[in-house]
């Protein structure tokens, strides 16, 4: 949880200790990676309590199956799986299961919205408070399709790689890549509206 | 010579540190001779940049009591087995 219990934290060791048996080495792998898989879990979801419920779901399930973790991946990428895969029946059971199919395709091709080219002002993680910065990342991530920011969630901000992520999900590896690029451009796009230099503007006045 | 929808279709292998130096470098001649291009591979790193450099939240006191309480259940249950 702190900055220096991460200095500290050795994933592997703490495994083969929880693996045999020992809870406080579990107990320290919940609390180094609670909030980030509460985090991957709001933003699937986009729903607290179906997050809450992901959570507890992810992390019981994990300690209840840690002689089936091969420690072939990383336990993190273990557990974010895990936790996408209680996340997206979340959202199947409240969406239906016609809306959020994560293997249809997607259009990938023509892009018809024009873009928004602009410089951004300087630093703009310096002028915005903690609060209001995660306000604006949050909000853009939510206007995503699902689709997308499910692919997004996991190779930007949860780190698997293409491969991991479209095991995860069950979709191919073009798939995972071209919702990855939707997905950028989109963000990009809203955040150049939020944070793109206000002076460069010369029509601002009309 | 790329255009710039070709260029877009590529961008995330540009931004790929893994991607092999002569595609780079392919990729990298568009962006230096485009401005537009140029912009849009700057605010798309920035973007990757602002969202990597976010810590999450913690999670809400009462959130973290409830699972704290059914992993002790599990864990209590586990200690009762063995």
């Amino acid at each position: 949880m702190t900055p220096t219990t991460t200095a500290t934290f050795d994933e592997s060791a703490l495994v083969e200790k929880a693996r045999a048996g020992d809870a406080q080495a579990f107990t320290e792998l919940v609390n180094h990676y609670e909030r980030k898989i509460y985090r991957l879990a709001k933003h699937i979801t986009q729903n607290d309590e179906d997050a809450e419920d992901v959570l507890q779901e992810a992390f019981l399930k994990a300690y209840e199956h840690l002689d089936g973790f091969k420690g072939d991946s990383k336990f993190y990428t273990w557990i974010v799986r895990i936790a996408v895969n209680e996340a997206l029946m979340k959202l199947r059971k409240r969406k239906g299961d016609r809306t959020v199919s994560l293997d249809e395709p997607v259009e990938t091709g023509e892009e018809t919205v024009q873009r928004e080219i602009a410089v951004w002002e300087d630093n703009p993680e310096q002028r915005y408070s903690r609060e209001e910065m995660q306000g604006i990342l949050d909000e853009a991530v939510q206007t995503l399709k699902p689709d997308f920011r499910t692919v997004f969630m996991l190779r930007d901000i949860e780190e698997l790689s293409t491969e991991e992520t479209a095991d995860t999900l069950g979709i191919s590896i073009p798939a995972v890549k071209s919702r990855l690029l939707r997905a950028r451009l989109a963000l990009r796009e809203k955040l150049t509206r939020q944070f793109r230099r206000k002076g460069e503007d010369v029509f601002a006045h009309l | 010579m790329l255009t710039c929808k070709q260029f877009l279709q590529e961008l995330n292998d540009y931004l790929d540190p893994s991607t092999d130096p002569a595609t780079k470098c392919h990729l990298e001649k568009h962006v230096s001779e485009c401005p537009n291009c140029f912009v849009l591979v700057d605010t798309t790193k920035k973007t990757l940049q602002v969202y990597k450099g976010l810590e999450p939240q913690t999670i809400p006191e009462s959130v973290k009591a409830r699972l704290w309480k059914a992993l002790e259940k599990k864990m209590a249950a586990r200690k009762a087995q063995a």
